[in-house]
């Protein structure tokens, strides 16, 4: 069967220098994806957020001391050929490396709770439900039908808001058309961010802005050629489609894990 | 059939080999996961038709446009309007969780009664006939008394047509008393009213401006109109410098190019550090202070009599030859800007520091200019004839205000409602007979909670407009529960900082889900009801007519597109901008010695300063957050049902990260847990605002500390308004 639409390899680049950490990301994602709250959600190991927030800090002393603001969405790992690490280890195929979109899907009802691919996420993206979802009396009213809400027993991410992408699809295919444009398809968190700090969109693209700003290197993996651009633990190879951009060097060197003073380019 | 070893384990092996190949197990596997998830509770959102309404958000005094995504009657999902002039598309996580405040648990259902002891939380359902009667009924006995004065409400905003509404309510029914909730909105009218004259809005062009110079204002943390001025952050990452001057590694610091700690609370001398410098080098516009001001020579002598960069080193911690490229820095700069307001300027803070900080606007000409700060004047849609007052009426207005704005001691303070406590507690003037509060939460956002709570109890009738089940609310005698936001008409007038003027239309979302009513129409009811001079000032049938007339010619335009826009307004040219002051020039006002504001506590026995920080995470205002936005708070910030307060590691010893201390400060006592912060200067300890909630839902309530009950007044000798950034305070371990 002849191809009929182009593969797609949906990414994002997140700015962190106009990050401000408000937190408007993660609550889009709840919303936009019905993610489930209880009412004690400081255990952060428990506390399902597909787009989580991370503080970093420099570990310099006052009044030395920076921090960064790191969101953290699911990466979609493309590993080599879509091994994504937790791909290659659900024994159920709950989750599945999408090669026409490049997204990493995660079927509820296909998933049994094994939790092997969350042992494999390198990223924390994925969490488990350890309760069932209650909502309180009247809020079911603010479900949206496009997700399905999970119940106890499974584990969920980020899916790159792929009901968008199919609402999208759908609306071309009815307007005639197989291919999206840039704007037509874009995550929640991208849509909700008030400082403009992610961008989304295919990068396979060379028009697109993702592609433009990251410069993802085909031949090494996809590794960014702009030099502000880094990706979370590059060296474990799991080839992730979210780009971070940073002007600051040990932001860019918190993305990774290194042996003290391996190849740093400032003297400190 | 004899069964041998060998024959049983070819069974055995042979047998698992078969089951593994075929497709039994994957298909068990698979179909037990799917029957383990068919449960009753498992929740299926109805699927439906999809509809998009545009509105405002008003959860803040933001006014950010929002698209409200439906499906059938059901809203679900907010987002930010794409091409509104506020926030053009984005939104604040506050905001974005908008849709649980409107289904969420804290709603209150219908006018409510209290039945048990204040707080006690029992309550009687009752009519909107009944209720708007019991209103009526004790209205009318205070009239009759001639204590029409002692009436009082508390409204979270002047501006828009139901505060008007509620203000000409007063006004015709014959008291002085229309608060509205204190902010640092307070302190930059009353300087533009000091500098430049008339009552206008200061707006900043801070979109345009490439050289912010911001003293503690969390530029990025809600000051202003939040997502507006997080947008303009992204854009002076790409053209501008942001300095930042706090005593604590905030958000705004973080992102700011350069941050510049400080002893806390000498932010005012480091400005007229700044002016000297400016002075000093010659730096200033000399077209401006020549020509459109006045008092400059004053105001010069003062700069450079008393504040020498060694002298302003030495006081504010931060070195000489950091103040003087600062200095340089920003009077160089093509469009600077200097701002100030701590956080997110909820507090109004020292009129001595915004002068300060305004006057260094001034000197390098930057009012009224390109990327400056604007005068904005309100949009006078409404124009509503005076109400006619009737004899009560006039005597209850001739009673000067209980919270003496106005007064002589405090002639150009328009509300002071941080000094309603300690009028009412000490009993000077006249006992509060009855309170109103719409809009605003002030049992939980008032400075000295003690003292608030101890003035509430003190007034016998007090009734509560909140949609939801609030601290104000929990303690009133009676609740006339409002719409929500996204149930109601209302139009929202240009929001706090805005530059340009612009009118926003909050439309209803949904049909009310419960037995509500929209403020402006319970306002009319209560006026009407007593008909004569009362019932004239009010000639409209309902909110929404009343609505539609004022809006006029605009109507139309804000049903369609939500907003109406001045996009091409341009602030007055120095020429005639300050037509209003004594001078007609901008004037250097000199008011009061540039003093520090001393917080309470003496050193010996607390050694430590206590300072709040503010957070978009963290709803601080009147509105808490709902669950999804306290899910976002992080654990360095609330653990379980504890508060994190952060303090140096250097000031540390003694606790362990993450371990229980005791914070103590003259006004209060908390349980706390520590952090560790290398961004917090030694001696301070800081405390996140936003929590402490003891109303709302389980998802709030009962979480750590409210800063308020831990804090005092301390009042600024001009102004009269609330200038404590802090206090002192002693953490000791548990």
């Amino acid at each position: 069967m002849k191809k009929q639409i182009e593969a797609k390899k949906y990414g994002m680049v997140i700015d962190l220098d106009k990050c401000t950490g408000c937190g408007a990301c993660m609550a889009a994602c709840m919303s936009e994806n019905n993610v489930s709250f209880r009412k004690d959600e400081s255990n952060k190991l428990d506390s399902i957020t597909w787009m989580r927030v991370y503080k970093l800090t420099n570990g310099k002393e006052f009044p030395e001391a920076d921090m960064c603001y790191l969101p953290r969405p699911c990466m979609h790992c493309e590993g080599e050929h879509g091994h994504a690490p937790c791909v290659s280890v659900c024994p159920a195929t709950a989750t599945d490396y999408n090669h026409e979109t490049g997204i990493v899907s995660q079927i509820y009802t296909r998933c049994f709770g094994c939790r092997y691919c969350m042992a494999a996420c390198p990223y924390h993206a994925r969490y488990f439900n350890w309760w069932d979802p209650v909502w309180p009396e009247g809020m079911e009213e603010s479900l949206s039908p496009n997700v399905s809400s999970r119940m106890r027993g499974v584990v969920e991410k980020c899916s790159f808001c792929f009901h968008r992408y199919q609402l999208a699809m759908n609306k071309a295919y009815n307007d005639g058309r197989r291919e999206l444009e840039e704007q037509e398809y874009q995550t929640a968190c991208t849509q909700a961010c008030p400082a403009g700090a992610i961008t989304f969109g295919d990068l396979n693209n060379p028009n697109h802005a993702v592609t433009k700003i990251a410069q993802p290197d085909s031949k090494h993996g996809g590794r960014p050629k702009n030099p502000n651009a880094f990706r979370l633990l590059e060296r474990l190879k799991t080839n992730p489609k979210v780009y971070y951009l940073s002007s600051r060097e040990w932001v860019r060197r918190a993305g990774d894990n290194y042996i003290e003073n391996e190849g740093k380019k400032e003297i400190l | 059939m004899k069964v041998c070893r060998r024959s049983f384990l070819s069974l055995i092996i042979g047998g698992a080999a078969g089951t593994a190949f075929s497709p039994l197990p994957w298909k068990l596997i698979d179909d037990a996961s799917i029957w383990t998830q068919n449960w009753p509770w498992t929740s299926v959102p109805e699927d439906g038709e999809v509809s998009h309404v545009n509105s405002v958000c008003t959860l803040c005094p933001g006014g950010c446009g929002i698209t409200v995504r439906k499906v059938n009657n059901r809203a679900i999902k907010i987002e930010g309007m794409k091409g509104h002039p506020v926030n053009d598309g984005g939104i604040c996580v506050l905001g974005v969780s908008g849709l649980q405040l409107l289904y969420g648990p804290t709603r209150v259902k219908t006018p409510l009664k209290r039945t048990g002891v204040r707080g006690e939380g029992k309550w009687k359902k009752i009519s909107w006939d009944e209720a708007i009667a019991e209103v009526v009924k004790k209205l009318v006995s205070l009239r009759k008394e001639g204590k029409s004065h002692t009436v009082a409400s508390i409204s979270g905003s002047d501006r828009g047509t139901v505060a008007q509404l509620l203000g000409r309510f007063l006004t015709a029914y014959g008291s002085p008393n229309f608060i509205r909730t204190p902010s640092i909105q307070d302190s930059y009218e009353l300087t533009a009213h000091l500098m430049q004259g008339g009552q206008d809005q200061v707006g900043f062009d801070a979109e345009n401006s490439d050289f912010v110079l911001s003293f503690g204002s969390g530029l990025i943390e809600g000051w202003g109109s939040p997502v507006r001025m997080i947008k303009a952050n992204s854009k002076w990452k790409e053209r501008g410098k942001v300095v930042q001057i706090e005593s604590r590694l905030s958000n705004t610091a973080a992102k700011a190019d350069e941050w510049i700690s400080i002893n806390p609370g000498t932010e005012a001398t480091l400005a007229f550090g700044i002016a000297n410098v400016i002075i000093q080098e010659s730096l200033y516009n000399t077209d401006f202070a020549d020509n459109y001001s006045y008092g400059f020579e004053e105001f010069k002598q003062f700069v450079l009599s008393e504040f020498s960069p060694d002298d302003v080193a030495e006081i504010t911690g931060v070195s000489s030859s950091t103040i003087e490229s600062l200095a340089k820095n920003f009077a160089k700069a093509s469009k600077p800007l200097a701002v100030c307001g701590r956080g997110k300027g909820e507090t109004p803070g020292s009129l001595n520091e915004f002068i300060a900080v305004n006057a260094l606007n001034a000197l390098v000409g930057n009012i009224n200019k390109k990327g400056g700060v604007w005068s904005v004047p309100d949009l006078d849609y409404i124009k509503w004839p005076e109400p006619e007052k009737d004899l009560v009426a006039e005597n209850g207005m001739n009673k000067g205000r209980i919270d003496c704005a106005g007064s002589s001691k405090y002639p150009d303070t328009r509300y002071l409602l941080d000094r309603l406590p300690s009028a009412i507690n000490s009993g000077e003037q006249y006992p509060i007979e009855a309170l109103f509060v719409a809009g605003a939460n002030p049992l939980y956002t008032m400075t000295d909670s003690k003292k608030v709570k101890e003035a509430f109890d003190k007034i016998p009738f007090v009734v509560s407009f909140s949609s939801y089940m609030d601290e104000t609310a929990e303690n009133a005698d009676l609740i006339l529960p409002n719409h929500v936001f996204l149930e109601r008409y209302e139009d929202v007038p240009t929001p706090p900082g805005m530059q340009k003027p612009v009118i926003s239309l909050s439309k209803p979302v949904v049909n009310p889900l419960f037995d509500t009513k929209h403020l402006g129409d319970v306002i009319l009811l209560i006026a009407k009801s007593f008909g004569g001079k009362i019932a004239d000032a009010f000639p409209w049938d309902n909110y929404e007519a009343c609505l539609k007339e004022t809006l006029g010619n605009d109507w139309d335009k804000l049903v369609d597109d939500g907003y109406l826009f001045h996009s091409n307004f341009r602030p007055a040219a120095w020429g005639n901008a300050f037509s209003n002051t004594p001078s007609k020039k901008f004037e250097f006002v000199n008011k009061g010695k540039a003093e520090s504001v001393k917080i309470e506590g003496d050193e010996q026995s607390y050694p430590f300063i206590l300072m709040p920080y503010d957070s978009m995470r963290l709803a601080s205002g009147f509105i808490g957050d709902p669950p999804f936005a306290i899910k976002t708070v992080e654990d360095t910030v609330l653990k379980a049902k504890e508060i994190v307060v952060e303090i140096n590691p250097r000031t540390a010893r003694g606790f362990v990260e993450g371990g229980y201390a005791i914070l103590s400060t003259p006004k209060g006592q908390a349980k706390v847990r520590v952090h560790y912060s290398d961004g917090v200067m030694p001696g301070i300890v800081a405390i996140p605002r936003g929590l402490g909630h003891t109303a709302y839902d389980d998802y709030l309530a009962g979480k750590g500390v409210n800063f308020n009950e831990l804090i005092g007044l301390v009042e600024d000798p001009v102004s009269g308004l609330n200038a404590a950034w802090g206090i002192r305070a002693k953490l000791t371990r548990a």
